[in-house]
């Protein structure tokens, strides 16, 4: 297991160490890039976990499609970098000082340490839920109860994702019925014979 | 064993068939066909409002008690359901004229439904989140409908930016309650709470949900997105908004704090009473600057808000019951409001600033005396429902100890009057300008009156709905 | 103490076997790389009726080597509005992710560095990060023809990356397992016959014409239009950094071939069943395939950008998604015999 604690360190520290730079960084697009290193630690804590799937899920999902979505986006966004810092500058001390005042209240109210502690029965309950790692592979586990048990959210998340569709092409679509289109049928059933016609053009005539 | 199941869910699952159906009937029709899906999907929500009120009995559960289908909820979907049909119902006239009708927006407004009712159903944190987030995009969406209006965009982009963050809130709180109490469904969560009290980090996470839950509620003081989306948005947008969503985020706040913290009431209800005193007074005194009606009716949202919090912060059956009572007053009412706000205009045009309504009793006294109910209602003046509405909830308040809260209640009630009672003062005593157009299509006419009459006649015994509230309130407690 | 010694004592020589596994993987791979890369301009020249490299070592075999040399002993050039950092990182991550996804190729049974439970998801995990070295490079050039081959790259990339997943997901329906090698088992039985390439005839082709769009080989390497892009995102890079992208690349089109190889073509499995299974069938598969992509280089005219985007969106994606309906309902009901069901053997 000492590879594995060491591994999580590594990776925990990446993930915490690259979030903060994404704050950090002053140029947006360094920002998107370690982001990318954050999910891909993230997908590391995921393996130790014994969670291939959902680590590779994670990195297909956020890392291949998502963020490279964001940073299309981000790349060809004109952002002034200077003007970006100065806002930062300029609220960074107000804003440590309610976080500070906020963690002192936060210490206060909770006084110790050991108030954090987690109900008797919840390791019980959180395990009841799936069956054991030795017992099944995590894909087969995650599959069989994602259709029977969790059906329903399944099918929400479903619904969740038809709604964004929707949306994205009610707010961005046009149908500009002055341009010209493409019609690939036509392209293709269209051939020599139709598309050329011999002119027998007389000597000094012309068309 | 599934098919249990689906039943139990039968009214939603007819609801996303017919928004499936009529998004396929759109996309693949030569023509336009808006106005005829407006029509059948607010058909459908009345039928379905219908269905439910006549045949829902008991309490049935299904998908693992992921989805409750009991008297409370089932109270909730029919004001929803009735609430949200009047508004698609209103809108036709507004849509066509911003050229905006268009067939994904009954489609949009049914999906929302959908998700509103997985939300006051909800038995469990991840289902009440998708159904929160099914609505929550759906109305992202609608709020920005409007796409070549710079407001409306923004609207929709500011509504989008804060209610992503609230959710984000919502889910660290939730995440928190599943780790230390290691249950997602609210009925474990109370086991564990029962046998071990409310462990701390699970605290933190009720505080997490019930600031997430007070963006959705647009309570102060997390209400700052409230009046831009209310202005920026189309206006059927924005009555919609003052009246289906506002009762099914006052319904699912409470369906998450008694169903899962009911074991701990004392825990969260100073949350809730400052949130109430503060809504309440936000909404009051902000208010009274407003020009625009819907920046006007934005702050009026969040004092009544403030009111119906004040309700569920009793903590008591009877502060539930009083809640429900209250939402359906103020909805009722918002559909009368907005009936006649979605057809202030002149020369054709929409005209949102309140100065328009100088004399408008000259133009039409049918009108404005209606108006002038719905703003005493509103106001809480005696004897309209409105008033009752109001004292129920500050009884319920002061029975459960919290004398404090009511007696600021009537402060901020008497404060809120001012700009309700200027409104009328402009309609009758106002100096004389230009007069908004006198048209009004007979459909928004009949609900202007319903919804005042309402008002008038619902003194004598609240059409029955108090004890409609009492059974739903006793379904979720008992 | 006891920590040293598990670091130390177990968990470092199986960390020493691990990194001797892979090396081997990776040496034997960039050298037939080099062989891979002549065989690919041999087969060019030969269909244009040319001779094509023929100077160094005998029949110019040893070409590959002399352009590595030159690669790695060129200067560097940086231009000056470049993002260093990126711009150096750009052609690593391509390379180390053309290298990394090797890990979990089965060559034979049991001949694999790491037998991922879930192997397909890893390959399809680092195919989608490859995309990130083009648009880096892309981007951290300063420049606006890097840039434009960058975002056409990326988005052609990410088009065909969904179609494949799709044909992939069809495979393994088939298979009921993410895992290489019994993907490769379950098309064990009746030699060539019971590969996936006759269940799943259609997403062959799909599959192959993903690839080649996925690679950004002739005929949609678009991103490195000469005539439009000069030479698309990589315009700025030369000497070492150039040449890791152009390993990377190759070994992106090697990969192909070795999934097409295993996914449809079974593997190491012998096409009849009196002769012995075994690595040389593997290597034989990749090598007929290998032929196929030089083929199509060499055959095939360019495609126009909305053409390549119509193709993946519009044909594609409709119907590698039909196909997976297809295989999951003959899956389930087990039509034609259980043709398209092997989790017997497989999972």
């Amino acid at each position: 297991m000492v590879i594995a604690t060491l591994a999580f360190y590594l990776f925990s520290a990446v993930a915490v160490a690259s979030a903060l730079m994404v704050v950090l960084s002053r140029n947006p697009v360094h920002s998107v890039l370690w982001l990318i290193l954050t999910f891909f630690s993230a997908a590391g804590l995921f393996v130790i976990l014994g969670a291939e799937f959902v680590a590779m899920l994670l990195v297909i999902v956020y890392v291949g499609a998502v963020m490279v979505l964001f940073l299309f986006v981000v790349m060809m966004m004109d952002v002034d970098f200077a003007e970006l810092k100065s806002g930062m500058s300029k609220y960074v001390r107000i804003g440590s000082l309610i976080g500070l005042v906020i963690l002192i209240e936060l210490l206060m109210a909770t006084g110790y340490w050991s108030g954090w502690i987690v109900a008797d029965m919840a390791p019980d309950m959180r395990a009841a839920v799936t069956p054991a790692l030795e017992e099944t592979q995590n894909t087969i586990a995650l599959g069989s109860i994602l259709y029977t048990q969790y059906v329903y959210l399944f099918q929400a998340a479903g619904l969740v994702l038809l709604v964004a569709m929707i949306g994205a092409i009610v707010l961005t679509m046009r149908h500009r019925k002055d341009v010209k289109r493409q019609s690939i049928v036509g392209q293709i059933y269209r051939d020599a014979d139709k598309a050329v016609e011999m002119i027998d053009v007389k000597p000094g005539q012309g068309l | 064993m599934i098919g249990n199941d689906v039943n139990v869910v039968l009214p939603e699952l007819v609801l996303v068939g017919a928004a499936m159906a009529v998004l396929m009937w759109g996309v693949f029709s030569k023509r336009e066909v808006g106005a005829q899906a407006l029509w059948a999907i607010s058909a459908l929500f009345i039928g379905v409002g219908a269905w439910i009120a006549l045949t829902g009995r008991g309490t049935d559960a299904a998908f693992n008690n992921m989805f409750i289908n009991d008297g409370f909820g089932r109270f909730a979907k029919i004001t929803m359901l009735w609430s949200g049909a009047a508004v698609l119902l209103l809108s036709k006239p507004y849509l066509e004229r911003a050229k905006l009708m268009k067939f994904e927006f009954p489609v949009l407004v049914a999906l929302a439904m959908v998700g509103m009712m997985m939300m006051v159903s909800a038995g469990n944190m991840i289902a009440l989140y998708m159904g929160l987030e099914l609505q929550s995009l759906a109305l992202y969406v609608i709020a920005a409908f409007n796409r070549d209006s710079l407001r409306s965009s923004e609207a929709g982009l500011k509504y989008f930016v804060l209610g992503a963050i609230s959710s984000g809130l919502l889910l660290y709180g939730m995440s928190l309650v599943y780790g230390y109490t290691g249950a997602l469904g609210f009925a474990e969560i109370t086991d564990v709470i029962a046998a071990e009290g409310l462990p701390l980090g699970a605290l933190f996470g009720l505080v997490f949900i019930v600031t997430g839950m007070a963006f959705k509620v647009s309570a102060a003081p997390f209400h700052m997105w409230t009046p831009d989306v209310y202005e920026g948005s189309p206006t059927p947008v924005t009555a919609l908004f003052a009246t289906a969503p506002k009762m099914a985020a006052a319904a699912m706040i409470t369906r998450i704090l008694f169903d899962a913290f009911g074991g701990v009431i004392s825990d969260w209800q100073q949350i809730l009473a400052l949130l109430a005193l503060l809504s309440m007074f936000v909404g009051a005194v902000a208010a009274i600057g407003q020009t625009n009606i819907k920046r006007l009716m934005a702050y009026s949202s969040i004092g009544h808000m403030g009111f119906a919090i004040m309700g569920l912060a009793a903590g008591s059956e009877a502060g539930v019951q009083n809640m429900l009572i209250y939402m359906v007053v103020y909805v009722t009412t918002n559909i009368g409001v907005f009936a006649f706000i979605l057809n202030m205009e002149k020369d054709g045009r929409a005209v949102t600033d309140i100065s328009a309504l100088s004399l408008y009793s000259r133009v039409a006294p049918g009108r404005a005396f209606a108006l002038l109910i719905l703003m005493f209602s509103l106001a809480g003046i005696p004897p309209l429902v409105g008033f009752f509405a109001k004292l129920y909830v500050l009884q319920a308040a002061f029975d459960a100890g919290l004398g404090w809260l009511a007696i600021a209640g009537v402060v901020a009630s008497v404060i809120s009057a001012f700009y309700y009672l200027r409104i009328i003062y402009l309609m009758y005593f106002g100096e004389a300008s230009e007069a908004l157009d006198g048209k009004i299509p007979m459909l928004h006419m009949g609900l202007l009156a319903a919804s005042a009459a309402a008002m008038v006649f619902g003194i004598i015994n609240m059409f029955g709905v108090e004890g409609y509230a009492l059974s739903a309130a006793r379904a979720l407690l008992g | 103490m006891e920590f040293m010694t598990d670091v130390f004592g177990f968990y470092f020589g199986t960390f020493l076997v691990i990194l001797g596994q892979s090396l081997l993987v990776i040496v034997l791979i960039l050298v037939a790389l080099a062989f891979l890369m002549y065989a690919d301009r041999k087969i060019w020249a030969a269909v244009q009726m040319r001779k094509g490299p023929n100077v160094v070592g005998v029949f110019g075999l040893l070409q590959s080597f002399a352009d590595f040399i030159k690669y790695i002993v060129k200067e560097v050039v940086v231009p000056a509005g470049a993002d260093k950092p990126v711009f150096f990182l750009a052609p690593m991550i391509t390379f180390i992710f053309a290298v990394v996804a090797w890990v979990v190729i089965p060559f034979d049974d049991g001949w694999v560095v790491s037998n991922l439970n879930v192997g397909v998801l890893y390959i399809f995990a680092i195919g989608s990060l490859e995309v990130y070295g083009v648009i880096m490079g892309g981007w951290a050039s300063n420049s606006k023809y890097p840039f434009l081959g960058a975002l056409r790259s990326t988005a052609q990339m990410i088009s065909y990356e969904v179609s494949i997943g799709f044909i992939i997901v069809g495979v393994l329906l088939s298979t009921g397992s993410l895992n290489f090698t019994a993907i490769v088992q379950a098309q064990s039985g009746y030699g060539a016959l019971s590969w996936y390439w006759l269940p799943h005839l259609p997403m062959v082709a799909l599959f192959f014409i993903s690839a080649l769009a996925e690679t950004n080989r002739p005929p949609f390497d678009l991103p490195e239009a000469e005539a439009e892009l000069v030479a698309g995102y990589q315009v700025e890079y030369s000497a070492t950094p150039f040449l890791l992208f152009m390993i990377g690349e190759l070994m992106a089109v090697v990969l192909m071939t070795a999934l097409i190889t295993i996914l449809f073509f079974g593997g190491w499995l012998s096409p009849v069943s009196w002769l012995p299974d075994g690595i040389h069938w593997f290597i034989l598969k990749m090598l007929f395939w290998f032929f196929m992509f030089a083929m199509a280089k060499a055959l095939v005219p360019r495609y126009r950008y909305d053409q390549l985007m119509r193709l993946g969106w519009k044909v594609f994606l409709p119907l590698s998604l039909g196909w997976v309906v297809f295989v999951a309902a003959a899956a389930q009901f087990e039509w034609f015999g259980g043709f398209y069901v092997r989790w017997a053997v497989g999972g």
